[in-house]
């Protein structure tokens, strides 16, 4: 049987890919956009595992509610990413500097 | 717990969130002209819904759906607030939104579901609920701030929002995931009892709770995970930074307060030193930064930040003087904001936004009413008695100095100082700088009328603040 450690580092791997996805990109609005679907996905990984190794459903029951919602999140970022696009014929991050953060 | 399911506590949020779904239907039959009859549709929901809630106070608290969801005196102050301010809001941004093409069935619905969001926030007792509330939440926000569709600075400041907000709730969730793997359970009461049986400096328990606590501070905006702030509420059309900038924030203490103090009571020591890092930094970053500002959004913006600093003093003095004094400062706070940023929409006309200092000047030559409704909302955020935003600060500090935080007090009135500067500059630019040639505005009577309820119970509550205090701390008694 494979230890609950594999499952956590896993998920602390997708985590820290995903975070640095969003920070480190300066290019393309999309790879920021499946940067955030990972970030949920680690999050899914470790309810899962927990929720196997604690033998407790609860957990595998908020993973379908995290997955409804990252399904709306991502129709919401890819229409608001269509606005972006609209106006400035661009999805590159660096352009979004009118705002002066 | 009730083996039955109870429907009738949870009325208010299914008036809601059936009438939203109603809107959306009827809304599809009428034209431009008629569009007055979704939009008194929903004026006519939050009436109703601020009714039954009203009657819900002083209620026996109740746990209910197997302790997802809890209702007490906290929950109903909450809503009430919350429904009050969509009210309010949905009256004074009437005019603009009609300039604007935002005065949408769409726009209706994205108002009324987000004040579902924050509703079920206020109650939720589970972290199932409270993820779902603040999605539900955040979904509407994100659109609202993108529904100019035509502004390139609203898509920008929505993308922000967007990518940063789904980056906090990815962190919250992660943290979520720890402490149910710790604790083995997702409700505030259960999660509670297995850390009291827990070795509380478990390293793993701490860094469950450190995500948690950079993602709730990441939604709340304080420093030092502020940067999406000023630029949402300067890029969004200003009918959405209203509604960004008030009710959420109730929400947001209810969901601070259960989360940390019902779930994590027994790690008081370790989130409230990270709070107290958070609150200085925000209530210095967001004074400090705020002078510098030119344009009266942004500095609204910084002045929030330094606002949530303070409410965190109340919650992370751990006492229930503390969270009453929180509860107290984030509903006077809401109060303030819905004054200030309901001027800034009724001197925006078609074509031009009231958004910078110097679209202020001479106000009081023009429109002496509206000045004097500003120049209240500016005396009270700074904290000049005899406004209630005085009282609501000495509350915090109080609550403060009872557990001898006293170099942190001194601290947080020296910064609110500092504040003031850039609150009484406003009044100076209102009242001693010459006006525009013309400032021709449309008479909104409605919106005026209500503002100046709005603007004048700042001095109007006084006389009741004691009691309001006294409800703010009977409410939290079901809290620890």
């Amino acid at each position: 049987m494979i230890p609950l450690s594999n499952y956590l580092i896993l998920g602390a791997i997708l985590f820290a890919i995903s975070v640095v996805g969003i920070f480190l990109n300066r290019k393309n609005l999309v790879v920021i956009l499946m940067s955030i679907e990972l970030l949920l996905l680690a999050a899914n990984m470790n309810f899962v595992a927990f929720s196997h190794y604690l033998g407790d459903a609860a957990g595998q029951v908020f993973v379908f509610f995290i997955l409804t919602v990252a399904a709306a999140e991502s129709a919401i970022g890819l229409a608001i990413l269509i606005i972006v696009f609209r106006n400035r014929m661009s999805i590159n991050v660096e352009d979004l500097d009118e705002l002066k953060g | 717990m009730n083996a039955s399911v109870q429907f009738l506590p949870v009325l208010p949020e299914i008036v809601v969130a059936l009438m939203a779904c109603a809107v959306l239907v009827v809304d599809l039959f009428l034209d431009d002209d008629r569009r007055q009859i979704s939009y008194l549709m929903c004026i006519a929901t939050f009436i109703v819904t601020l009714v039954l809630l009203i009657k819900s106070v002083g209620g026996e608290p109740q746990v209910i759906f197997n302790g997802a969801i809890v209702i007490d005196d906290l929950s109903a102050i909450i809503k009430i607030g919350v429904v009050l301010s969509a009210l309010l809001l949905f009256v004074y941004g009437r005019q603009y939104n009609l300039d604007r093409n935002l005065f949408k069935g769409e726009w209706f619905v994205l108002v009324m579901l987000g004040v579902v969001g924050m509703m079920v926030l206020a109650s939720a007792n589970h972290l199932v609920t409270l993820y779902m509330g603040l999605e539900l939440l955040s979904l509407c926000l994100y659109a609202m701030i993108a529904m100019r569709r035509d502004s390139s600075v609203a898509a920008e400041a929505a993308m922000k929002y967007f990518v940063l907000g789904a980056l906090a709730s990815g962190i919250l969730l992660y943290g979520m995931s720890l402490i149910y793997g710790l604790t083995g359970s997702l409700e505030f009461r259960a999660i509670a009892e297995s850390i009291q049986q827990m070795d509380s400096n478990a390293l793993p328990l701490t860094l469950g709770l450190i995500f948690i606590v950079v993602g709730l501070a990441f939604k709340l905006g304080a420093v030092p995970f502020h940067m999406w702030v000023p630029d949402v509420y300067d890029g969004a059309p200003i009918s959405a930074t209203i509604f960004i900038g008030t009710a959420p924030k109730l929400a947001a203490f209810a969901m601070m307060a259960r989360l940390l103090v019902s779930g994590f009571g027994d790690l008081h020591d370790d989130w409230g030193d990270m709070l107290l890092v958070i609150a200085i930094l925000s209530v210095a970053v967001g004074n400090i930064v705020a002078i510098a500002q030119t344009n009266i959004k942004r500095m609204l913006a910084y002045s929030t930040i330094s606002h949530m600093g303070f409410f965190l003093f109340g919650i992370l003095a751990g006492t229930e003087q503390g969270y009453g004094a929180s509860l107290f400062y984030v509903l006077i706070y809401t109060t303030m904001s819905l004054g200030a940023f309901g001027v800034l929409l009724v001197l925006s006309t078609k074509g031009f936004e009231a958004e910078n200092l110097d679209d202020l000047a001479g106000l009081n030559a023009t429109h002496p009413g509206l000045a004097l409704l500003m120049m209240l909302m500016m005396f009270s955020m700074a904290g000049v008695p005899p406004t209630v935003g005085f009282y609501a600060k000495l509350s915090v500090i109080q609550a403060l100095l009872s557990v001898n935080h006293i170099t942190v007090a001194v601290i947080a009135v020296l910064l609110a100082v500092v504040g003031a500067f850039y609150y009484l500059r406003v009044i100076k630019i209102m009242y001693f700088d010459s006006p525009p040639e013309s400032r021709d505005l449309i008479p909104q009577r409605m919106a005026v009328g209500l503002l100046s309820v709005n603007a004048l119970s700042v001095i109007g509550i006084m006389p009741f603040a004691g009691y309001l205090i006294d409800l703010c701390q009977r409410a939290v008694t079901t809290l620890p």
